[in-house]
């Protein structure tokens, strides 16, 4: 044992990796992309890393190997899980032989998603058990655990951090190399009685799971990490039930003080039932302090309606706590103070002055860096399309930030490679639309291919456009099937984005440059023109992974501050300072975009700056 | 006793490699550390920040802190203090580096925004403020990557923190690569 400081996910990782991991794969997705990551780096080759073309394909991959014996983690966001329920809901009716932990990271808040749902629900409705860790230490503990769970009952096994947990740092105790479980799978061996899902088998397999679910809610129960606390307040007959980060922020409010009684519950499903009447059974009053959904608080209002209880259960669904969002310790003080009826004094609201005249703060929404490529090619299809009726559909990436002001170029956003498809119904309904679909390089591969099939077969009318950085740019530059890496450091052939193109049978593919701004305003005025499915692939990489160029220039005897080039590009490389248009030297790349924008040639880059 | 540390800045100035360097400097001295940081989607130009909490033993329960509990706010931008100020103990410390960082939301709308309203307004809040002119400095050191360590050296100086200006110099050799050595110690000496 020796002392590490880790983040959530790096402890995840190096707790399976002491779990003797033998296959890790997913999809990369912010609060989840490190686990994986980790374990490339520490891989000492022993372990098989891979990111996946998506969940789906990942939780597949991740079955054959569990099937194989190995132990096994599939990595994923919540949104994620949702591409992969399909094999996830015959999984669990198959089962395993190695461990398998399938790590899903949700989002409160949200931070960094879609939505705020809740993957304890995908553990009732899979019938999966389900881990939920709230501590860095106990991430790294759990994780071993939960495989040792897994492997005991043959069924995969959910592991759900929350983005608190997932990018938290602590000092922990972490496991010498001595001290790693080493496990050495036995290959696969042929079983059609129990690799193969048919109805019958299903049947059988449904009455084992719930009987196994009935013992694990018993076993559950004695599980240390399942805490019932008694109270400490002489006569207190309240109590507090929570789990994850919320979990913290109960005991930091409850630092020093005469606390009421505690139930910490780590595996919602299948809930510790035992455990939650041993908390109830002397208690008036339980406040539910949960994040996402009211999952806890549901199942103690089952079990007191079970078992007779007269406990009276708030929460979310008492409108006691807030229903969405984040829960932070001055949302927990509050519920907890207003709870226990603690004066002001006692809620040690904060001793701080009220922010009275605080100057209006600058507001800072993410958007595309300078120099990115996207910013280029969104620019270049406003310009070419002005005039027209137009829908532009957006996807999941760095390129929904194309929403923001003054590019205002994403009119929907639904989910991971729906923009393709959501392109064409607007096209059904209104075909003097010209209907547009931006997608990445990572979200083709995958899940934009399915939809470039549709368009083609439907005989759809719409352009396609790829924007290239060969890169997954938004979760920190993963390598994937366009950029002939892999987690395993091999170099591979690189998967061609318009071969699958032609291969699909569109009437045109095009690749340009988008920095090379009159060439791609031309090729999309050519390419939208034509009927059927079209597509063009707007390549350039990522501006955050090439060495920058020497900033642009603005020559202030040209400049005629018309600020055209800030109200069009909304670049954060250009900025007005002591009211003149300025560049930002520590932010600017040299793309040389706004070069080509600025109508009186004040701007120049490169060897005409000089 | 806990040590509640708060950086703050706009997204690429740094604020996350700081924070490592404090946790390592107190877990050289064998104190427990926890943090908790913005990764993701506002890392691109918008507000971060990162929560640090050191103490003896197993003291923290929790990585992030409520309002009123900072000891210290380290901001690398001088809006990012006042939109943290409330997590200020009464009391604290703050570190403010003068330089501000321009939204494209301000230059849209023609704003102004220049960060001396926001210093003004630090300055009628905050008992022990340090204004620190971090590009002045990084223009004397040489180069605009040391700003962290400049912020970092005067936050030490001002004695908030668990560990001396000689562990913070160990704790950064450790950490970045040789050539970097000569210009983070500079910054990390730097008086101010």
């Amino acid at each position: 044992m020796h002392k590490e400081f880790l983040m959530g996910n790096a402890a995840i990782a190096r707790g399976a990796i002491a779990a003797g991991l033998n296959l890790i794969c997913g999809y990369p997705g912010t609060p989840s992309t490190e686990v994986l990551e980790t374990t490339a780096k520490n891989n000492d080759g022993t372990i098989y890393v891979e990111w996946s073309v998506n969940e789906k394909a990942a939780m597949e991959v991740g079955a054959g190997a569990a099937y194989s014996g190995a132990r096994t983690m599939v990595t994923m966001k919540q949104v994620g899980l949702n591409v992969a329920s399909d094999p996830l809901m015959s999984l669990e009716y198959i089962g395993v032989k190695g461990g398998m932990v399938i790590m899903v990271a949700d989002d409160p808040g949200p931070i960094s998603s879609q939505t705020e749902q809740d993957t304890r629900h995908f553990a009732s409705f899979s019938k999966l058990p389900c881990f939920d860790p709230s501590t860095v230490q106990e991430a790294y503990d759990m994780i071993q655990e939960a495989f040792e769970f897994s492997e005991k009952y043959h069924t995969p096994v959910f592991f759900r951090p929350t983005t608190r947990v997932c990018h938290a740092y602590a000092s922990i105790d972490v496991k010498d190399k001595e001290e790693y479980k080493e496990n050495k799978p036995e290959g696969f061996i042929k079983d059609s009685s129990r690799w193969v899902i048919f109805p019958r088998l299903s049947y059988n397999a449904h009455m084992n799971i719930e009987e196994r679910n009935a013992e694990l809610s018993d076993i559950f129960s004695g599980y240390g990490r399942n805490a019932v606390i008694p109270a400490t307040a002489a006569g207190c007959r309240k109590g507090i039930a929570s789990h994850g980060i919320s979990w913290t922020y109960v005991r930091e409010v409850l630092r020093g003080k005469e606390a009421p009684a505690l139930f910490k519950v780590s595996t919602p499903f299948p809930f510790p039932e035992k455990a939650a009447v041993n908390f109830l059974k002397d208690l008036d009053e339980v406040l539910c302090i949960e994040e996402l959904d009211p999952v806890i608080e549901r199942e103690l209002v089952y079990v007191c309606g079970k078992y007779h209880l007269n406990t009276r259960i708030i929460g979310k669904l008492t409108g006691h706590v807030k229903t969405a969002g984040e829960n932070t310790c001055d949302s927990v003080r509050g519920d907890i103070g207003f709870f226990m009826g603690w004066g002001l004094q006692d809620a040690e609201l904060p001793d701080i002055e009220l922010p009275d005249a605080q100057p209006e703060l600058p507001v800072r929404p993410p958007v595309l860096c300078a120099g990115c490529p996207h910013r280029a090619s969104f620019y270049a299809v406003k310009q070419a399309m002005k005039g027209q009726k137009t829908i532009f559909c957006g996807d999941i990436g760095c390129y929904t930030l194309g929403n923001a002001m003054p590019l205002d170029m994403v009119d929907t956003c639904l989910c991971m490679g729906a923009g393709v498809n959501i392109a064409q119904g607007v096209g059904r309904i209104d075909p003097d639309t010209k209907c547009f679909a931006f997608v990445g390089d990572s979200t083709f591969f995958a899940s934009a291919i399915t939809g470039a099939v549709n368009a083609v077969y439907n005989q759809a009318d719409m352009t396609l456009i790829v924007l290239d950085n060969s890169t997954t740019a938004m979760t920190g530059h993963q390598p994937h099937p366009g950029t002939g890496r892999t987690m395993m450091g091999q170099v591979v052939d690189k998967v061609n984005i318009e071969a699958v193109l032609r291969g699909v049978g569109l009437t045109a593919v095009e690749t340009v440059d988008p920095l090379q701004l009159d060439k791609a305003v031309d090729t999309v005025k050519r390419v939208a023109a034509e009927k059927g499915v079209k597509a063009i692939i707007f390549r350039s990489p990522c501006a955050v992974l090439i060495k920058p160029d020497k900033p642009a220039v603005i020559d202030p005897d040209k400049c005629i501050q018309c600020r055209k080039c800030i109200n069009s590009l909304g670049c954060p490389g250009i900025i007005i300072s002591d009211g003149s248009v300025t560049i930002d030297n520590s932010l600017c790349s040299g793309c040389g975009l706004c070069t080509q924008v600025c109508p009186v040639g004040a701007i120049s880059c490169g060897k005409e700056a000089e | 006793m806990i040590n509640n540390i708060l950086l703050c800045g706009v997204g690429g100035q740094g604020t996350v490699l700081t924070s490592k360097l404090v946790a390592a400097c107190a877990m050289e001295k064998g104190f427990s550390v926890m943090s908790a940081e913005t990764i993701g989607m506002a890392q691109k130009g918008g507000s971060v920040f990162s929560f640090l909490r050191i103490a003896e033993g197993e003291q923290i329960c929790t990585p992030m802190f409520g309002t009123g509990m900072a000891d210290i706010i380290i901001a690398f931008e001088p809006a990012e203090a006042v939109r943290m100020l409330s997590y200020l103990r009464k009391d604290g410390t703050v570190i403010v580096n003068s330089r501000p960082v321009m939204p494209v939301t301000a230059a849209l709308k023609a704003s102004d925004y220049n960060g001396k309203e926001m210093l003004d307004y630090l300055s009628t809040k905050v008992g022990n403020l340090t204004v620190v002119d971090g590009d002045r400095i990084c223009r004397e050191l040489g180069s605009p990557r040391a700003l962290n360590m400049i912020l970092l050296g005067v936050a030490v100086k001002s004695g908030v923190l668990p560990f001396t200006t000689d562990d913070a110099v160990e704790a950064m050799k450790r950490s970045v690569k040789p050539q970097f050595i000569e210009l983070n110690e500079k910054a990390l000496r730097y008086e101010v």
